[in-house]
């Protein structure tokens, strides 16, 4: 059982000389350098991200926000310069397994039970069948979907199972959660309950959370913190600080909602001209 | 708890949904319980039909005959209709409870261990091939390079006639293949003629199955920093089954048509093949009797095919694609 981590080590873990999660120097992707469909995705990015933080990245199609968060997750590496997560090169927090992944479709192995696909991380990291089970129950619970712990994932609406990937991505208690627009397949009245239910999970695990999305006002209710970023090359144009407080079903409605909404909005037009 | 957990759960619009679609899946389920007994019953009218128009056929042509008629198309394009060219349904059948001549045994007894030594051949070459055609598809999948270079060549192998190579294979069989532990048996070259036949569907079906994944899926795999064994195991070959087992159904009637074919011109005793070719000989003495043994290999071919489909509803279930919400 020593392989396991507990639940206090696992949400802590320790964060080397610096303190950052993200720490992003100058960082450059070009996709087919010296070739004839040479595409430069990004250029010069800076930026760093401390625990505990919201990001969105929003920006139009084609802006790279896509590519960065996968520079951060050491899908692909950057070109030129530097990506550190927890305070190491992104590669090796790939391979420590520091951070967890949600994407635009939940991805969930249709082979598998609800709870066999919350389990497949920690198979991977060759936990024991019994703590296995366990954290699946843990999680089920958290994303309430704990009587559907045997269902196949066909047999659950697009909402649930988005909530099954991020249990899965969240199973081994990652520092940092990143997410490439998961709820853009979802209708509107789902996708703002989901919304709801990630900020709630986000405040009772303390994740970091790097999270894409092309919806301004999702962007505004989620984030702590917006990078509105401007296409060919991908850069960042402009942050902007969001503090919404206690968001529930009256900040949609707020002024001050509406406020930010019109400052990104404004950005974003800009980066557009 | 649970109670309160149950009612938490029915405030969520997501779970009310579900329950609504949970209900259609149950009705569902017992659609398909119908679809079987419909299939069934189509299958058995299927073949009444086939033997209700050969019968009327027979049975039209038989009147033009005696009434010393000439017809256009019966007899020519289509075949004569005396006993020779097509015995009646019932004496087809009724082959198979007879005691040819020298048997202790009746037809259908007779067939039914020729098939069992066939199905034997078939399912080595079918397990061998099987093997084969999966190295195949892995090699493939993992090189992108050999794709492009060696399945050409895995295509232009079923263009070779069979009947061409199986000559060949079996000769090889007797003379070279000793460097096996053990002597090489003549139905052990029919095995090899089945596994030509079975690899192809195999390899082809099983890279495309390989290959399957959704790119965000294999992301998925990387960001775990899952090694090529775990992303083989638990994304490729568990998402590769329905592609397999579409190719195993063609496999598996391969198998059993190259294990025939290979009987014929290997002159393996003890097999369908050998039955059929020995019936057709004899075809004058006894026609009935050679459209018993082909019926007996067709029934063997479609055994094979529902086994297969019954091992892919054990594996497979319903679950045949990964998610695509």
């Amino acid at each position: 059982m020593s392989e396991v981590p507990s639940m206090d080590e696992a949400m802590f873990p320790a964060q080397g000389a610096s303190s950052l999660v993200i720490d992003i120097r100058g960082a450059t992707k070009v996709f087919n350098p010296n070739k004839s469909n040479q595409v430069e995705a990004l250029d010069e990015i800076d930026l760093s991200v401390g625990p505990g933080e919201f990001i969105t990245l929003i920006g139009p199609s084609g802006c790279g926000k896509s590519t960065l968060l996968r520079l951060v997750a050491s899908l692909i590496p950057p070109s030129t310069g530097t990506v550190q997560v927890n305070g190491k090169p992104a590669e090796q927090a790939r391979l420590d397994r520091d951070y967890g992944m949600a994407f635009q479709t939940a991805g969930l192995f249709d082979w598998r039970t609800v709870t066999k696909n919350i389990e497949l991380p920690l198979e991977l990291m060759g936990w024991s069948r019994g703590a296995r089970r366990r954290r699946a129950a843990e999680m089920l619970e958290m994303v309430k979907l704990s009587e559907f712990a045997n269902h196949h994932p066909s047999e659950l609406s697009g909402g649930m199972q988005q909530r099954v990937a991020i249990a899965r991505a969240l199973s081994f208690s990652p520092s940092l959660l990143l997410m490439d627009e998961p709820f853009g397949a979802l209708d509107e009245m789902t996708r703002e309950h989901m919304q709801d239910e990630l900020l709630r999970i986000w405040e009772e695990t303390e994740t970091t959370v790097v999270f894409v999305t092309h919806s301004i006002p999702e962007a505004v209710y989620l984030s702590t913190q917006v990078i509105v970023m401007s296409p060919r090359p991908g850069g960042i144009a402009s942050i902007i600080d969001v503090d919404l407080g206690d968001r529930n079903a009256s900040t949609r409605d707020d002024p001050a909602f509406f406020t930010k909404v019109t400052e990104v909005r404004t950005a974003l037009r800009k980066v557009e001209e | 708890m649970p109670s309160t957990d149950t009612m938490a759960a029915t405030d969520d619009p997501l779970v009310r949904e579900h329950r609504i679609k949970q209900q259609a899946a149950q009705e569902q389920r017992r659609d398909t319980v119908v679809r079987v007994v419909r299939q069934t019953v189509t299958f058995v009218v299927f073949l009444g039909l086939l033997a209700g128009l050969y019968t009327g056929y027979k049975a039209f042509g038989q009147s033009i005959d005696d009434a010393q008629h000439d017809w256009p198309v019966v007899g020519s394009v289509l075949p004569r209709t005396d006993d020779l060219n097509m015995p009646p349904v019932g004496k087809i059948f009724g082959q198979f409870g007879e005691t040819p001549g020298g048997q202790d045994r009746i037809y259908v007894h007779l067939l039914f261990d020729e098939a069992v030594f066939t199905l034997r051949e078939a399912f080595a070459g079918f397990l061998v091939g099987l093997v084969i055609g999966m190295a195949i598809a892995l090699a493939l999948a993992q090189w992108r390079r050999l794709e492009q270079g060696l399945l050409p060549y895995v295509i232009a192998s079923q263009t070779i006639p069979l009947i061409a190579i199986a000559p060949i294979i079996v000769i090889w069989g007797r003379k070279n293949f000793d460097v096996f532990p053990w002597e090489w048996q003549d139905w052990m070259s029919v095995s090899v003629i089945a596994t030509y036949l079975t690899f192809f569907p195999v390899a082809v079906n099983g890279l495309r199955g390989l290959q399957s994944p959704r790119l965000e899926n294999k992301e998925l795999m990387e960001s775990y920093a899952a090694s090529w064994f775990q992303t083989l195991w638990r994304l490729r070959l568990p998402a590769s089954l329905p592609y397999l087992f579409a190719a195993l159904k063609i496999a598996a009637t391969a198998s059993i048509v190259g294990a025939i074919v290979g009987e014929i011109s290997a002159g393996v005793e003890g097999g369908l093949g050998r039955r059929i070719l020995r019936e057709a000989f004899n075809y004058t003495t006894g026609p009935d009797r050679l459209f018993a043994s082909v019926l007996g290999a067709a029934v063997l071919g479609i055994f094979v095919f529902l086994v297969v489909t019954a091992v892919e509803r054990l594996v497979v279930g319903n679950q045949t694609q990964e998610s695509t919400t």
